[in-house]
């Protein structure tokens, strides 16, 4: 069977001519498409994109429009055992990026056996389906890897207003599911969840939509579920300087196993819809710092120009998640709108399931957030009600290489 | 635009694999000696079978839907009970249907459109001498199942008797004491008497099962009506003592007809894998006993009767797979040691704790456990399957 057929050497090879391909070249995150031997650009919402590479790809890849986030707890003290879970997560994983059903397929087989695909994606396009895995920091103690834990992985300190639930926050693992068509993101996460029972077990997860941010610079900026295009300023999955300085981690970072690999802070943000409806447009521009229409910062009149801090609100929220208000802190930001339904009193309950990727937590999301959760105007109208952090292993090389296999085997 | 979702191994090959894996090296001879092959093809008026006379043993209905409706269909013995069904044909699809097939006539029906008693063509299975040879050890299992299933039924009348003997004296506490005791063999062996279609919905259904139409105050019956008396209502009434004496009866009907269940390896397999989804539908939520709180014993019974069919089918199915043996092992014991947790009396009671006092995260984790064993002992039937 058909594995990866374009390398990403022979991708790379190309030199300026992955920059045609939009975030194809990002920092080594092939983004190279492919449906069956078609070679296709990964902006085509059906494409496949490259499992291998060395970055994972779900970070720097384009942003597609659906998400399956799941959040899952180790169940064995097996580490052979986990290890084999890891290699066969690995290859399901390979397979239906591509495009392909798990296993032998969702039909033809013992008519008296559960098939190993559960096969509602069959017949769907690979739709860019990217998966990308996380440990989280609870998970080094199960099998003796403390020592392994990266320094950057730290827990997140309490910030004022967070209201967390224990029920939709942490893990010992994640698997961040991005596709095109939400039945192919959520065929993926159920497949892998069922490979995994009685070695893992999903401990929470989150369907999103309607990306909140975008990592291609030319891209529309979406908007969020307040109505407000967010994420401007995100690092550009095709900045790969931006990208090495802000998102990657370096080989003198202190953690061989994670080198290519970045840290992950998963943030499930409800928003009081209703009355953020019932405020005045004046304030709701006040609040972001942007207006509403165009997007553009206070007193400028292109969302992209330069926005100019002093002229907004002291607590208006652009300006207080700004580089130059966090001493260059930046992340790459790849969250998406969620609604799950109405709450019982009738609210909308829905928000924002925030996901960022940076180089170190200390120097990326703890401190925005930090900031953010004394001042941000935008508080009143949201609640930080689920948190998670994984250290997200660097990508995997080729057919032989697995998940994590750094972290286990001590190999680079 | 071509599919891009395509199986990469046919099921000729996927076979193959499994032998290879397996070791089974018996499973061409089989293929190729005792299969009775028979194509069946589906319209929406009309379903021909290719012969209608074969052999005993192992038979496989190769279904093709040339009709414009989505259509199913099954082999069915001359009192309409199921020997196979396959459902959700759809128009222009192809699927296989296996069966063991013992000498008689049967039907074969098809229906368009899934409805109504189908399109019916009478076979015949001749002989039995040439029927393809199953492993004599899966035999053995069968009857030591069948033997099984006869025991838990026979134990359980005596001691639903005890029960129902405190309902008709009016003693409550003595009732309550005896009620989650006297659904253990049942529990177990659930499966067999789900295969009978009606014994179920008159002693095991509850509130929430009844059909449209039916009244609550009337044809309600069975134990979980007991079991709102008992703790919701507070109260044993005539009606109660009536249906104390039904419940009597209605299972002294299943007792009769133990014996004659059509049990085979792979339907030993699936129904414990269906004691498992029981637990994991009914149980772990705490809705079959919503009024006792006494799940967990039915929980333990449920894994209990799953476990003694996997035992059963064990020295075959190890053979086969023994990665999926080694793996139910540890995951029954792991079960086991999980609901050991909740245990009140001594070993081997069934006393367990209230299912109202256990946890959200003791429910997780009991569920998880569920899991953790049904998914691999989804995995049984095709290890028993592939050495007929």
């Amino acid at each position: 069977m058909a594995e990866t057929t374009t390398t990403r050497r022979s991708v790379l090879g190309w030199g300026g001519a992955g920059l045609a391909l939009g975030a194809a070249a990002a920092g080594g995150a092939v983004a190279m498409a492919r449906s069956g031997d078609d070679v296709t650009p990964a902006a085509d919402p059906g494409a496949a994109v490259a499992f291998h590479g060395a970055h994972q790809a779900g970070i720097a890849t384009a942003v597609q429009d659906r998400l399956h986030f799941a959040a899952f707890d180790v169940k064995t003290d097996d580490r052979e055992e986990f290890v084999r879970l890891l290699k066969d997560w690995t290859k399901a994983a390979a397979r239906m990026t591509a495009g392909h059903a798990v296993g032998e397929g969702a039909y033809g087989g013992l008519a008296e056996a559960p098939p190993d695909d559960t096969g509602e994606a069959l017949g769907l396009r690979p739709s860019r389906l990217t998966l990308t895995i996380g440990f989280g920091p609870s998970l080094f103690g199960k099998f003796g890897l403390d020592d392994k834990r990266p320094e950057a992985l730290v827990d997140l300190p309490k910030f004022p207003g967070d209201n967390l639930d224990k029920d939709r926050s942490g893990g010992d693992l994640c698997v961040q599911a991005c596709a095109d068509d939400p039945q192919v993101a959520v065929h993926a996460i159920r497949n892998l969840a069922r490979i995994g029972f009685g070695k893992v077990a999903v401990r929470w997860s989150q369907l999103g939509f309607g990306k909140t941010s975008s990592t291609t610079p030319d891209a529309q900026t979406p908007r969020n579920m307040m109505g407000f295009k967010d994420g401007t300023r995100n690092v550009s999955g095709t900045d790969a300087a931006a990208l090495a300085r802000h998102v990657w981690v370096g080989p003198k970072d202190g953690t061989d196993w994670m080198t290519g690999g970045s840290y992950l802070v998963a943030r499930r943000i409800r928003m009081n819809i209703e009355t953020w409806d019932r405020t005045s447009l004046q304030e709701q521009e006040d609040v972001f710092g942007r207006d509403k229409g165009e997007g553009a910062p206070v007193g400028r009149a292109k969302e992209r120009d330069e926005p100019f801090l002093k002229a907004m609100k002291p607590d208006a929220h652009v300006r207080l998640a700004h580089p130059d208000t966090n001493d260059g802190a930046t992340i790459l930001r790849r969250g998406y709108s969620f609604t799950d339904g109405t709450d019982g009193l009738g609210r909308l309950d829905a928000g924002l399931f925030f996901l960022a990727y940076q180089r170190d937590l200390r120097k990326g999301f703890i401190p925005v957030q930090r900031s953010l959760s004394r001042s941000d105007a935008l508080n009143e109208y949201i609640q930080h009600v689920g948190s998670a952090v994984f250290a997200v292993p660097p990508g995997v090389r080729d057919k032989d290489d697995w998940w994590g296999r750094g972290l286990f085997t001590g190999e680079a | 635009m071509r599919p891009a979702r395509v199986p990469v191994v046919t099921a000729v090959v996927a076979v193959a694999a499994l032998t290879a894996v397996t070791g089974c090296t018996e499973k061409s001879d089989a293929k190729s000696g005792g299969t009775n092959s028979v194509s069946v093809t589906a319209t929406d008026d009309a379903c021909e079978v290719s012969k209608k006379e074969f052999t005993a043993g192992h038979v496989e209905l190769a279904i093709e839907n040339k009709g414009s409706k989505v259509t199913e269909v099954y082999l069915l013995f001359p009192d309409d009970r199921i020997v196979g069904e396959r459902e959700n044909i759809g128009p222009g699809t192809k699927q296989k249907l296996t069966a063991e097939v013992k000498a008689g006539s049967y039907d074969i029906a098809c229906k368009p459109g899934m409805k109504g008693d189908g399109i019916r063509q009478k076979v015949t299975v001749t002989g039995g001498g040439k029927s393809a040879k199953r492993d004599p050890r899966l035999d053995k299992a069968v009857a030591a199942y069948r033997a099984y299933a006869q025991a838990q039924a026979d134990e359980t009348l005596p001691a639903t008797k005890t029960f129902t003997d405190a309902v008709r004296k009016g003693d409550l506490d003595a009732a309550k004491k005896a009620y989650a005791t006297s659904r253990i063999g049942w529990e177990r062996t659930e499966p067999v008497a789900e295969s009978f279609g009606d014994i179920d919905p008159k002693v095991d259904v509850r509130e929430d099962g009844l059909e449209e139409g039916q009244d609550l105050a009337k044809d309600w019956t069975g134990w979980h009506r007991l079991e709102r008396a008992l703790w919701k209502d507070k109260k044993i009434g005539e009606r109660e003592k009536t249906l104390a004496t039904q419940l009597d009866k209605d299972l002294l009907d299943w007792q009769k007809r133990v014996g004659k269940a059509v049990i085979t390896p792979t339907s030993m397999a699936n129904g414990a894998k269906e004691l498992l989804d029981e637990v994991a539908t009914g149980k772990v939520t705490g809705e079959e006993e919503r009024y006792s709180h006494t799940d967990l014993v039915d929980f333990k019974a449920n894994v209990e009767g799953a476990q003694k069919s996997y035992e059963l089918l064990k020295p075959v199915a190890a053979e086969n797979d023994p990665a999926l043996t080694k793996e139910l092992d540890k995951q029954f014991a792991a079960l086991d040691k999980l609901l050991e947790k909740h245990r009140e009396g001594g070993a081997g009671s069934y006393a367990f704790t209230s299912y109202d006092k256990v946890g959200k995260a003791d429910r997780k984790e009991l569920h998880d456990g569920v899991n953790a064993l049904a998914e691999p002992l989804s995995k049984l039937a095709a290890a028993v399957a592939e050495s007929k």
